[in-house]
């Protein structure tokens, strides 16, 4: 127990001292997991939407994919994308092993799918009787999105919550696309697998802070945007 | 009003984003010109030891290079070699880089330094082997069947184990008191000394646990069979596309001029003893 209390302290004293290493690795880690998540949400929203409302040959197969790559392990994923960029590999001549964009693939990879998934089953849910109405009413296409989104907020906001989830919890495969290269590729949970094996378990301890500081502060913004009381 | 937040809330993250790019890209512009890539594979001693944490900025900003240090046994790292991955290596398992330059694979390889490797092993030694010779002490803990614990994932330090229990005619595989981690040195360690079993480490990531584990003491050293030898190599960019054949070459010649220096005092301030001794030929 005393070293969680000395990892603590030295959290708080490495976030004091200015430690420029901490704030670079916080900031890469923020960097490569906000983009990551946006770019899922950009692209896994509206194919979530798609596969939610029309119905078409072969929908279910995508869907069985979708589900399947909900629980996709991130080793798997970091290794298909590490033979990809190899040198060797068919995207070896842009050079993107071991760089910030290999990361931001491969969460990317992982997280895309619970976010199609989660917001195709919201869609799904939605009654057939209310989409009959919103269409009988004369809403144009823009408005029948819009009102449906509304609807769906709650589940939406849920998929983005549990996609960001895994991509700030990931290690395998950023740990084999990244490197873990100093000011570089280095992000929280890489540094923490490092300093455990180095031995500095207070190190690695204070890094878990400040890991999950971000975590429940990122949480804490989307979870209140999602519980915000609906006004008329 | 809802969609409006949730725009809101989408161009804060990408404020976030934003600002952190342009932080990143501040600390990474130089003065001069855009440095170029190098991408060093080799084993997780010289990275946990944080020799390299030393070496490697001092290269950086002497000949503007970028130097992506990729960490992993020398198994991987000797393989990353073979396949073209890596410009530049560092590894100490010198039976298996000899198959390398034969190859042609890699070229320019020079000896850097050394340490040794140590059994190390609970205080109260179930196999009563301290202050024995290598091939003893391993027959020793074969014939009790202590625990041991091995590295088995094909690094440095793995192949210097199996060349050791193959001099004593001896296999362990399969055995019950046989633990293979399948992992790094230091994580090896530490579990080594929750089970209280004997290891076979380097010195260097030793030292630096140390602190962690006080019931466990150095039992056998100084055999000369325990030298643990470290090479610098470029990879052939005769052989493989898009290899930093200057940056490698720089890489090579700054391991064994200029870094012996720094490799001769590492470690005496914090351990009292240097990790690693010049050795070059």
């Amino acid at each position: 127990m005393g070293l969680i209390y000395e990892g603590f302290l030295k959290a708080i004293e490495m976030l004091l001292s200015g430690d420029r290493e901490i704030y670079e690795i916080t900031l890469t880690t923020l960097r490569v997991c906000l983009s990551a998540i946006l770019v899922s949400t950009i692209i896994g929203i509206p194919l979530g939407v798609l596969i939610g409302l029309h119905s078409f040959p072969g929908k279910k197969i995508i869907l069985i994919f979708v589900n399947i790559g909900m629980g996709l392990p991130p080793v798997v994923a970091g290794l298909y994308i590490t033979m990809l960029l190899w040198r060797s590999g068919p995207l070896g001549h842009l050079g993107l092993l071991y760089t910030t964009h290999a990361i931001i693939m491969a969460q990317i990879v992982v997280s895309l799918p619970i976010i199609i998934g989660l917001t195709s089953a919201a869609f799904q849910q939605i009654d057939s009787k209310m989409l009959m109405q919103i269409k009988a009413l004369g809403a144009t296409k823009l408005q029948r999105l819009v009102i449906l989104l509304k609807e769906t907020k709650l589940a939406i906001l849920a998929a983005i919550i549990a996609g960001l989830g895994r991509v700030l919890a990931e290690v395998g495969a950023a740990m084999m696309v990244g490197g873990n290269i100093r000011g570089d590729t280095r992000i929280l949970t890489t540094s923490m697998v490092m300093e455990v094996s180095k031995g500095n378990f207070d190190v690695a301890i204070a890094l878990s802070f400040i890991l999950m500081t971000l975590a429940f502060i990122i949480t804490f913004l989307l979870t209140s945007l999602q519980q915000r009381k609906r006004r008329v | 009003m809802k969609i409006n937040r949730k725009i809101f809330a989408l161009m804060t993250l990408f404020i976030l984003i934003m600002t952190a790019c342009s932080n990143e890209n501040e600390s990474v512009e130089g003065p001069t010109n855009e440095p170029q890539d190098m991408i060093l594979a080799t084993t997780t001693s010289t990275q946990d030891s944080g020799l390299l944490d030393v070496l490697i900025p001092i290269f950086e900003e002497k000949y503007n290079i970028n130097v992506k240090t990729i960490a992993v046994g020398t198994g991987q790292a000797l393989a990353m070699g073979e396949r073209g991955e890596a410009d530049a290596l560092l590894t100490h398992a010198p039976t298996a880089e000899e198959k390398l330059v034969a190859s042609e694979d890699v070229i320019n390889r020079k000896r850097v330094m050394y340490n040794d490797f140590i059994i190390v092993g609970p205080e109260r030694d179930p196999a009563e082997i301290q202050g024995m010779d290598v091939a003893a002490a391993f027959q020793q803990i074969f014939e009790t069947g202590a625990i041991f614990v091995s590295r088995g994932d094909d690094s440095g330090t793995h192949k210097m184990e199996w060349s050791l229990w193959e001099k004593a005619s001896l296999d362990p595989s399969g055995e019950e008191w046989y633990l293979e981690t399948g992992q790094g040195m230091g994580s090896t360690l530490q579990l080594s000394g929750e089970r209280e079993g004997y290891v076979l480490t380097d010195r260097a990531t030793y030292l630096s646990h140390a602190g962690n584990m006080e019931h466990m003491e150095i039992l056998v050293e100084g055999d000369d069979e325990l030298l643990n030898i470290y090479h610098v190599m470029q990879v052939n960019d005769r052989k493989y596309e898009r290899i930093n054949r200057e940056a490698a070459n720089l890489f090579v010649e700054f391991m064994v001029e200029e870094a012996q220096e720094i490799i001769k005092e590492f470690g005496m301030e914090e351990y009292g003893q240097p990790l690693f001794f010049q050795y070059t030929e």
